[in-house]
Formats: structure tokens, C-alpha cells, sequence
């Protein structure tokens, strides 16, 4: 097998163990880690697509890895914004559970810390 | 079959190990190391995929500003952990997450087995335009020209996030400073590090940037390492986060996208289009943008981890 292809098939294990990790886990952080798996399982799809139209010399289509650049990046600011959220919840309800039914999320919507 | 492609698949089979660890792994804190181990060794997979400025850009991000963020968040939510671990879905509905993730990743496989065999691929065309940015390294063609416009927007993602993160501040403490002020030992091993490191972190940061016009480097992992040095600095409570009111801050977070507009303008206006680089001046032009573009990315990215405001200007 090619690199491209373990690579490739280790990337679609990774986005499934992702939306396992996303569904699965209560904590909000480990929902965010776990989107983090999903999105990387993407990215090293779009990697071995990549390694695959490697032409002209060089080892990979520059293209996608551009992208893939360019996606990190914006994968990192969203999980800064979604743990400030999440740190901002905490400071606020003093607990981050996602679950309606808490006593924390019902009747504390006005506390500022 | 040969050693390689045995070292590539152990790699890979110690990539899915880590990742399920991040999974499965009862603590918080213990999850976010794991993720830590995950981005180095997702680092060397772009090695061996010869994407080598993703694996940079991966070693800094995945591996570095993200452990950072997620190992903070986690020290911090650790009260919380008990209550939320408590509320693990039952049974039926871990099987049936199962059964849906088994699915998705089977249909990933399944695309990944099923992909032509001539793949389609842009890069004789970005060999054959090189010649009009003068850059030896393709992929900063593809981000500095080619795409010029995918990096712009994604300038003004960090912009947009970074004001998410602010605007998370209580209004009393709007103005402030970012994140708690830490204390270090003064003659301990974090504030030992912490002026040991940044002399050669600073010349590495700038060496990458430099380089990264003719080979792998690049303004984001070199802004990566100017924030990673900045923020240990902080961390050994050297100094102190800006205040998020301050006009020099806002002009450093400004300067990396502004630039890119004012060029991008320009060649609207004397060239033939937004972002239209004339060829004589394309690659002093591309390296303006870079630099004030690392300076954004090290301020922006080092302040992502920082947070939101949680002290007062006044004090």
C-alpha cells in the first residue's frame, strides 16, 4: 500500500473517532479536542489528495496544501472562541453543562461575575 | 513489503492510538496532553506526505498554541469535571454513535480506495506561473498570490475571532487585561526558560518567515513561534499581557490585514485587478506583506491564548 493510501485511511479513522468523541463525551472540552480529531482527520485526506497530484516536481499539488494551511488557521481561532465561551460559561454558571434539565442552566441567566 | 511503508503504517497505527486516547481518556488534562502528542506526531505524517510547511504550520498549531489553550481551559475547568462526567450518555446511544461514526469513516475509506488514478493536480500550472512572483517556495505562491484572497479572509477570520474572545469580557473589565497575571518563581526552571529562549526563539521565528519565500517556512509558523516565545515570557510572569485598549496593540493587530487591503487596492487601481501584483515589484511587495502579516499572527494568536479581559485597566 502507498503512503498516500494508509495515510488516507488513517484520516477517515481519525474524522470517524472524531464524531465518536463528538457525540459521546459530555464535557464541552472534550466535544471541542474531539472536533479538533474530526477536522485533522479531513485535512489528511485532503493531504494524501494532495501527495497524489504531485507533478512538475514537486512532491505534492501546492494548491490543497495551501488550503489545508489556510484551514488550520481558522480551525484554530474557532477553538480559541469556543473555549472562551466555554471558560466565560463556567465563570458565569459555575458549572459547563450542556444538559437542559441542570439545575445550572435554568434561572441563572442574568449572574455577571 | 519495505521498511518504509512498515514505518508508515506503525505511524499511522500510533496516530489512531493517540487519538483514541484523547478519546477515551478519563481526565480532561490527560486528554488535552495526548492531543499535544497527536499534533507532533500528525507533523511528521505531513513529513512523510511531503507537505512540509503543513507540518510546521501543524507542529505549531496542533502541537503547540492548541495544547496551550486546551491544557489551560482544562486546569481550570478541572471543578466542573465530576458533575459533567456523570451525564455520559447511556448505552443505546454510545452504540448508536458507533454505528453512525463507523459509518462516516467507512465512507471516507471507501473515497479514499476510490479515487482516480490520474489525479487531477494544479501544480504544472503553479510551476508554470512561478516565474511571475519570483518565490522558490509554491506553496507561499499559492498563499501570497496565486490565492492571495483565501489568506486576506482568513487574516480577518483570526481579526473576527480575537474580537469574539474580547467581547466575552464583563463590561467592567472592558479595556483590560487579558487573562490572569501569572506568578513564577523568579529563580525557577519556567523563568530560567523564559529568558533563555526567546533570544533564539525571536532570530528562528524570523529566520522562518525569511525563508519561507524560497522554502518551507512561511509567515504563519514564523508568527507561531514569535507568539509561542511571547506568550512564555507572559507565563513566566516576566511581563504583562496589553491591555485590550491600548492604540499600539491595535496597530499591530491591524497591520498584517491592512497592508494586505492597501496592496490589494493598489493593484486595482494601477494594475488589473484586486490583489493583482505588478511582476517587477511582486516579490519585495509579497515580503512587506509577510512581515507585517507575522507581527499580526504572533499578537493575534499569542492574545487568542491569552483570552478574554479578567482585570481592570485601572489597576
Amino acid at each position: 500500500m502507498s503512503a498516500a493510501t494508509v495515510f488516507g485511511l488513517c484520516g477517515a479513522a481519525l474524522a470517524g473517532l472524531g464524531l465518536y468523541g463528538l457525540i459521546v463525551n459530555p464535557q464541552p472540552l472534550r466535544k471541542i479536542v474531539a472536533f479538533n480529531l474530526l477536522g485533522s482527520g479531513v485535512f489528511i485526506i485532503f493531504g494524501i489528495v494532495a501527495r497524489r497530484g504531485a507533478a512538475a516536481g514537486f512532491g505534492a499539488d501546492p494548491v490543497p496544501q495551501a488550503l489545508v494551511i489556510t484551514g488550520m488557521v481558522v480551525a484554530f481561532s474557532a477553538t480559541a472562541l469556543a473555549v472562551a465561551l466555554l471558560l466565560r460559561l463556567f465563570q458565569t454558571a459555575g458549572s459547563v453543562t450542556l444538559d437542559a434539565d441542570s439545575p445550572a442552566n435554568m434561572g441563572t441567566d442574568s449572574v455577571d461575575a | 513489503m519495505t521498511i518504509a511503508s512498515a514505518l508508515e503504517m506503525a505511524l499511522a497505527a500510533v496516530v489512531l492510538g493517540m487519538a483514541m486516547w484523547t478519546i477515551v481518556a478519563r481526565e480532561t488534562f490527560a486528554a488535552a496532553v495526548g492531543f499535544v502528542v497527536y499534533g507532533l506526531l500528525l507533523a511528521l505524517v505531513w513529513v512523510r506526505l511531503d507537505a512540509v510547511d503543513v507540518a510546521l504550520t501543524e507542529a505549531a498549531i496542533g502541537g503547540g498554541l492548541s495544547g496551550v489553550l486546551l491544557l489551560g481551559a482544562a486546569a481550570r475547568l478541572r471543578a466542573s469535571e465530576t458533575r459533567a462526567a456523570a451525564e455520559r450518555p447511556g448505552g443505546i446511544m454510545r452504540l448508536g454513535a458507533a454505528a453512525l461514526s463507523a459509518t462516516v469513516a467507512a465512507a471516507f475509506g471507501a473515497s479514499v480506495l476510490l479515487l482516480p488514478d490520474a489525479a487531477p493536480t494544479l501544480a504544472p500550472a503553479a510551476a508554470a506561473n512561478a516565474v511571475a512572483t519570483g518565490l522558490g517556495n509554491p506553496v507561499t505562491n499559492v498563499l501570497m498570490a496565486f490565492r492571495a484572497t483565501d489568506t486576506l479572509l482568513e487574516k480577518v477570520v483570526l481579526l473576527l475571532a480575537l474580537v469574539g474572545v474580547w467581547s466575552l469580557a464583563p463590561d467592567r473589565l472592558w479595556g483590560g487585561y487579558p487573562g490572569a497575571r501569572h506568578q513564577a518563581d523568579p529563580l525557577g526552571t519556567l523563568a530560567f526558560l523564559a529568558r533563555l529562549l526567546p533570544p533564539v526563539g525571536i532570530v528562528v521565528g524570523i529566520y522562518v518567515v525569511w525563508a519561507g519565500a524560497n522554502y518551507p517556512g512561511g509567515a504563519f509558523p514564523g508568527g507561531t513561534i514569535l507568539a509561542a516565545m511571547w506568550l512564555l515570557v507572559i507565563m513566566a510572569g516576566l511581563t504583562d499581557t496589553p491591555t485590550i485598549s491600548s492604540r499600539r496593540l491595535r496597530l499591530v493587530l491591524i497591520a498584517g490585514p491592512g497592508v494586505f487591503l492597501v496592496v490589494g487596492l493598489g493593484g486595482l487601481c494601477v494594475g488589473t485587478a484586486f490583489l493583482a501584483y505588478p511582476v517587477a515589484y511582486a516579490k519585495p511587495l509579497i515580503i512587506a506583506i509577510e512581515i507585517a502579516m507575522t507581527l499580526t499572527i504572533a499578537a493575534t494568536l499569542g492574545l487568542l491564548v491569552a483570552g478574554a479581559p479578567e482585570r481592570s485597566a485601572g489597576r
